[in-house]
């Protein structure tokens, strides 16, 4: 694997490489309170020397005590933010005397350059990849903003507190999908990135940022950094069979428990990284010549999702949260041939109310071991009668 | 009486009974027509016989004195007509009309009752086939109250 | 520049060629393409989604005859705020027709079979293709059964076809209603109770049942106890279909979509989220 050394003050040329190729750079920066992502020309944009505290509904920039440009974990946004923009105008129609005339949308896709993406992340992008441009219909919006992404992948050089991406297979490496990967090192005053490339474009564009070769023992750096981070993580999901446990469980008194604290405020699935789901929505002006079709995220939480005349089908917060963690969990696996959570943690951590996915199916799966253990119990007293 | 037999002993409503069983229940039981519009049957009057429907259809009808009849079911060939006389004070709870010409086999309340006390494993045979009628029965008019095609 | 939309999800005009009155809240209305196309080929049990201009979409089934593709023809109850724009549209005016999408019934499949249809209320609206197609070609099989039940007589859909259908020898049809007054001489009841009383084939029978998921459920029992096995039983179900190609996720029963992988379902495949609650 060829692994180059990008020093820390050569990381603006990637980005100003970037931008020249007519890319528009995005990244992660501080704002809202919290680590997001945004426009990103100069690294000075970059969080830099900032960390994040995440627990269960729980969140909080803190101050490093090095300079690190990466040295935090997800925050509130994905990468859906680009690709599957929360409002998005499909069309516009006017009437055309008896009959009406639709005029589709015709801007460029812009090339998005993601600077900084997780490996959670990526598996999330691929989920999604799988989502709208695998089926028998494609998402045509989706695929042209995809077909030119290019992604700069960071290994996380620690967990956070919400992290369980070691259980789900997703991280703290970049293993593929990326154009380049970078694990960030700080060793004393020595501060710079290991980069590994992962395509073709990505070699080339590499090629023009001023670079040398890695050691042997620099190589081993980053491994020795991702081996620490694995170490950390903050939760931990056990995910074998976990299709047919919640198949076998739709009628489980845990889903009361969580409706108690459910606020159903689909806090989660806005930050997910691989929930997908949209509505429609149709505007029309007041001389009601010209109308819009609108598309807008939506969240199988509302009780507008599932409503068929009569009433919602998912009436119950009990059958919201049901249908959201069985969709990640167990159904996507069936839809889509891959699982639906990358660990990423970020439901947990925006969750209000700390509900957290790893917890839910920990009490889930203990509820079987209980009930099994018993039964053993009464198998072993027959045996010991007879 | 000898023709009824073979008649009754394949309905569904008594099939696989005791042919011991079956001889009592034909001794109770008398072929009767009604012709369409005929009423069978009317709400208070005494529940004199029960009738296993042969031919035709016939409408159970509740009168309002706003809406007029209104038919709650309909039965036809294979179904049986009228319950309330095994149920004290043995009086009809409904009207049941005859929608078309409508052949059945009627049977003698005061006679079954006398046999079925008489004899409690036929009365006991009854009241398991009825209690399955009764309860498919119960089962549909819950599933109208449901009105599942109303808007909601 | 090519347009960010997929082609799926552009309506296309439609004219109103005439719109019959079917009850006092539900209408059949037939659409003609404004472009003179060649038609629009479906099969029986797939649904458009319907445009109302400025107002919004919703998917209704197609109830016109496969073999007569110029012809569209949807039948809707005015229910919900787009339906009942929809339905205030007059012959001549334009709507938009996305489709058609979704699986079919089995009607090749039932071929050399006996068939149960079983409909409930709007539910006859989709299984009319299926008539059409069954008729078009009735030698090829065996017994068809209609058991079609309605709140009243004055909610019965197409009753003039239902006339038809019911004068033909080579035809059962049953009808029974809910709840009548006294000038009414069919049927009152539920429709699982016609099922007791037809006769058919069990092992070589094709059901197909679409109605309210109440109906379908206690009509798969009545269907099941008469011997006929799960795989041979299909039935529609109904979701919140939004995009109708499988991208917006609204339409979701357990794994599956009912945009493409329904509305039709084989009941063996859906067996065991079927009746489940709030799924």
């Amino acid at each position: 694997m060829n692994i180059a050394i990008l020093e820390n003050d050569h990381l603006q040329t990637l980005i100003d490489v970037l931008r020249k190729r007519g890319y528009q750079v995005i990244g992660p920066t501080l704002g809202e309170g919290a680590i997001v992502y945004d426009d990103l020309n100069s690294t000075a944009n970059l969080p830099i020397g900032w960390t994040d505290e995440q627990d269960g509904g729980i969140y909080r920039l803190k101050k490093r005590n090095d300079k690190a440009l990466f040295g935090y974990n997800v925050g509130p946004h994905s990468w859906k933010k680009y690709l599957l923009p929360s409002e998005l105008r499909l069309w516009k129609i006017k009437r055309n005397g008896g009959s009406f005339q639709i005029v589709t949308e015709n801007e460029a896709a812009r090339k998005f350059a993601f600077v900084g993406v997780r490996s959670c992340d990526i598996h999330a992008i691929l989920i999604q990849d799988k989502v709208f441009m695998n089926g028998q219909y494609i998402d045509q919006h989706y695929t042209s903003q995809r077909k030119d992404t290019f992604i700069v992948a960071v290994n996380c050089g620690k967990a956070g507190g919400t992290c369980f991406c070691v259980s789900m297979n997703t991280g703290p490496k970049a293993t593929f999908g990326f154009d380049l990967a970078m694990t960030e090192i700080i060793e004393g005053k020595n501060h710079y990135f290991l980069v590994e490339t992962g395509t073709e474009l990505g070699a080339e564009i590499f090629r023009e940022i001023p670079h040398k070769e890695a050691s042997e023992k620099e190589k081993c750096a980053a491994d020795d950094v991702l081996k620490k981070t694995a170490e950390q993580m903050g939760r931990s999901m056990d995910t074998a069979n976990i299709k047919n446990l919640f198949y076998r469980n739709y009628e489980h008194p845990r889903w009361n428990n969580v409706a108690e604290r459910c606020l159903t405020c689909a806090n989660c699935t806005m930050v997910c990284p691989t929930c997908f789901c949209t509505t429609v929505e149709d505007v029309t002006d007041l001389t009601g010549e010209h109308a819009e079709r609108w598309r807008k995220l939506d969240s199988c939480f509302t009780m507008d999702f599932s409503y068929i005349h009569g009433g919602s089908v998912r009436a119950s917060t009990k059958s919201r949260y049901r249908h959201w963690i069985t969709h990640k969990l167990a159904t996507w696996i069936d839809q889509f041939g891959t699982s639906g959570c990358v660990g990423c943690g970020r439901c947990i951590t925006w969750c209000p109310v700390a509900i957290d996915i790893t917890e839910e199916v920990h009490a889930i799966r203990e509820s079987e071991t209980v009930i099994g253990k018993q039964k053993t119990v009464v198998k072993e007293d027959v045996h010991a009668n007879t | 009486m000898q023709t009824l037999e073979p008649y009754l002993a394949e309905h569904p409503f008594l099939k696989g009974l005791d042919p011991r069983h079956l001889n009592i229940i034909v001794g109770c039981a008398s072929n009767v027509s009604f012709d369409a519009e005929q009423y069978i049957l009317h709400e208070g009057e005494e529940a004199a016989s029960f009738y296993i429907i042969h031919k035709g259809k016939v409408a159970l009808e509740i009168f309002t004195s706003d809406r007029g009849p209104i038919t709650i079911q309909t039965i036809g060939e294979g179904d049986v007509l009228g319950w309330s006389w095994l149920i004290p004070p043995y009086h009809w709870h409904y009207d049941a009309r005859a929608i078309e010409p409508t052949s059945a086999i009627a049977l003698d309340a005061k006679c079954l009752r006398a046999k079925c006390e008489e004899d409690h494993d036929l009365g006991y045979e009854l009241l398991k086939r009825f209690a399955h009628v009764i309860t498919q029965r119960l089962e549909a008019t819950r599933l109208q109250l449901l009105d599942v095609y109303g808007v909601h | 520049m090519k347009s960010f939309i997929t082609e799926p999800m552009i309506p296309k005009p439609f004219r109103i060629h005439r719109k019959l009155k079917e009850t006092h809240d539900t209408y059949t209305i037939e659409l003609e393409s404004t472009n003179g196309a060649d038609g629009f080929p479906f099969s029986a049990g797939q649904f458009n989604m319907l445009y109302v201009f400025g107002v919004g979409e919703v998917p209704i089934s197609i109830s016109s005859d496969p073999s007569m593709p110029k012809m569209l023809k949807h039948t809707a109850r005015s229910v919900g705020a787009v339906t009942k724009a929809l339905l205030k549209l007059k012959s001549g005016d334009v709507l938009g027709v996305r489709g058609p999408f979704g699986s079919r019934w089995p009607v090749e499949e039932a071929v050399g079979n006996d068939v149960v249809i079983v409909a409930g209320g709007i539910g006859l609206a989709p299984m009319r293709p299926v008539l059409y197609s069954f008729i078009s070609h009735r030698d090829k099989y065996g017994k068809i059964i209609l058991l079609y039940g309605a709140r009243t007589p004055e909610d019965l859909l197409y009753k003039r076809e239902l006339e038809q259908w019911r004068g033909r020898f080579d035809l059962e049809v049953k009808v029974i209603v809910d709840s009548a007054t006294g000038n009414w001489r069919g049927n009152v009841g539920v429709v699982t109770t016609l099922i007791p009383r037809i006769q058919f084939d069990p092992l070589h029978t094709m059901a197909m049942i679409c109605g309210p998921e109440v109906m379908m459920r206690y009509t798969l029992k009545e269907l099941q106890s008469r011997g006929i096995k799960n795989e041979n039983i299909f039935i529609s179900m109904e979701r919140n279909m939004k995009c109708g190609i499988c991208l917006c996720g609204h339409c979701q029963f357990g794994p599956k979509f009912v945009c493409k992988d329904g509305p039709v379902f084989c009941y063996d495949q859906i067996k065991e989220l079927f009746g489940k609650r709030e799924i």
